[in-house]
């Protein structure tokens, strides 16, 4: 694993571009900074300013390259890079309260955002008139939408709430593209329709993933708890309460092993089988040694000297971020078998993990 | 501390209420469980089957209850279940307990700091941290995030 820091404000969200040469991220400001790769640092090479509001979501599009981020002041920006400048295009999205949350599609021909205006904007660029134009799902969220992600096939979207729901919509553009064929969470599929509505007792679902087939969903609650539910078996829905602190970020390593991180600081692994057998299996981040080595007389004088106590007291966290994970994406790999995944947090680092099979 | 000198009475004015689209949880629904049954659970407690009286309460919580009182009178009964146990019982008891069973455990110790009668403190906190030791932080934001209160 490796640690980069980029500074002390945390970062809000990161994306990174095809061959993981460059990474775009926020520093909880209303810019953009796309960083470059020079052997183990990173040089800022762009600053893409165009919001005025804190930056809450960035996704960058492999294959075509552009880059859509998404803030608190209502807006969207699709970046395309011009003569090595990025260039922005205003999205019309029509929301009425901050976006929270943006996602390409995985063909990138549309992509989804969130916002505190309980709508899901679902995004395409209409070539006629040369924007980006915006269908929305309004019926029936209650309340902000603070995570999405797209199913493998490219039409359904999963999308948790703030009002404690896990969701699963059609976000099918007929102008686009063509009628999909029928999968396990249903078969008709117009824009807009509801295929699982699935809640907790209490707890906004931050974060939600489909399993690298698309046939099971897992999301993270403020309940500290875990879910996944199984389109194969019925919908059933597997649910798992953790003993630590609430999870915020979630992501499928592979068909059945599932990484979740949040507020403890450290990603934990999970495991999913079948319906009822969702199980805890360890930390990816193993605590570093607390060495406990003899200290020379020059330091207990200067522990004492400065903080009036003789004990070597580190009041560094064990773990490798030093406060909470907010976001984890695939580094290496293709979604069904991932061997790296970066994490960021609030501590203002990124941190790329291996994982082995 | 001063008392305020001006009318304050606008604080308490619900803007709430002319909102369109309010969101109403609905989301507990009556199901009729009136919690635990008191003559029965006071027979356990006096025949010294404090484990048993344990699994009792903790097996009809009435959460889904809009009643105010049905929830008290459950809780003092809980209460009662709890003081009754001496601090060296208290680990058989809970090893025997299934996740569930602990989250409402949880639930309960927190109801009983919120009542705070004079004699319960000590051996709450005892009951805490011998069921924090088991379930970690996870139960505790249960209590917090958990719309089906106690």
């Amino acid at each position: 694993m490796s640690l980069y820091s980029f500074g002390l404000d945390p970062v809000s969200c990161h994306a990174w571009n095809k061959d993981r040469t460059q990474i775009a991220i926020s520093p909880n400001t209303t810019e953009v900074h796309i960083y470059q790769k020079s052997g183990k640092e990173w040089t800022k090479i762009h600053e893409l300013t165009q919001h005025s509001g804190r930056i809450t979501g960035i996704d960058w599009a492999p294959i075509s390259n552009r880059i859509v981020t998404c803030a608190s002041d209502r807006n969207a920006y699709v970046w395309t890079l011009k003569d090595r400048v990025w260039k922005p295009t205003l999205v019309l999205l029509r929301i009425n309260r901050a976006a929270t949350c943006v996602k390409w599609s995985p063909l990138e021909n549309k992509f989804a955002l969130g916002s505190g205006a309980r709508i899901i904007s679902v995004c395409y660029f209409e070539k006629e008139n040369d924007w980006w134009l915006s269908k929305h799902i309004k019926k029936p969220i209650r309340s902000t939408v603070l995570s999405l992600d797209w199913h493998p096939n490219n039409i359904l979207l999963a999308a948790g709430s703030s009002d404690f729901q896990c969701r699963v919509f059609s976000g099918y553009i007929k102008d686009i593209e063509e009628k999909p064929g029928p999968t396990a969470w249903g078969s008709k599929m117009p824009f807009g329709e509801m295929l699982l509505e699935q809640g907790d007792d209490g707890g906004w679902v931050h974060s939600v993933c489909f399993s690298p087939s698309g046939n099971s969903l897992a999301w993270v609650s403020h309940s500290s708890t875990i879910c996944v539910t199984d389109a194969a078996n019925k919908k059933t829905v597997t649910q798992l309460k953790t003993e630590y602190l609430p999870l915020l970020a979630v992501l499928y390593l592979n068909e059945t092993e599932i990484v979740a991180a949040g507020h403890d600081c450290c990603p934990y692994q999970f495991s999913y089988t079948g319906p009822g057998s969702l199980k805890y299996i360890g930390k990816i981040d193993l605590p570093k040694q607390n060495s406990k080595v003899n200290m020379s007389a020059m330091q207990h004088f200067r522990n004492l000297d400065k903080r009036a106590t003789t004990e070597n007291e580190n009041t560094d966290l064990e773990t490798l971020h030093q406060n909470s994970i907010s976001q984890l994406c695939i580094v290496e790999g293709d979604r069904s078998k991932v061997t790296k995944f970066s994490s960021v947090g609030l501590d203002g680092d990124m941190v790329v993990w291996d994982f082995k099979h | 501390m001063s008392k305020a000198t001006t009318n304050v009475d606008f604080r308490k004015v619900d803007v709430d209420q002319y909102e369109e689209e309010k969101y109403e949880d609905d989301a507990v629904v009556d199901d009729g469980v009136t919690g635990p049954n008191d003559a029965e659970v006071q027979a356990l407690i006096a025949k010294g089957r404090l484990a048993d009286a344990l699994q009792t309460v903790l097996s009809t919580p009435p959460i889904a209850s809009k009643n105010p009182a049905v929830k008290d009178k459950a809780a003092q009964v809980v209460m009662k279940v709890l003081t009754a146990f001496k601090a060296a019982d208290i680990d058989g008891a809970i090893k025997n307990l299934d996740q569930n069973k602990l989250d409402v455990l949880m639930k309960y110790i927190y109801r009983g700091f919120e009542m705070s009668s004079e004699g319960n403190g000590a051996q709450l906190l005892v009951w805490h941290d011998k069921v924090f030791a088991v379930t970690g932080l996870g139960s505790i934001v249960r209590v917090l995030t958990d719309r089906r209160r106690v």
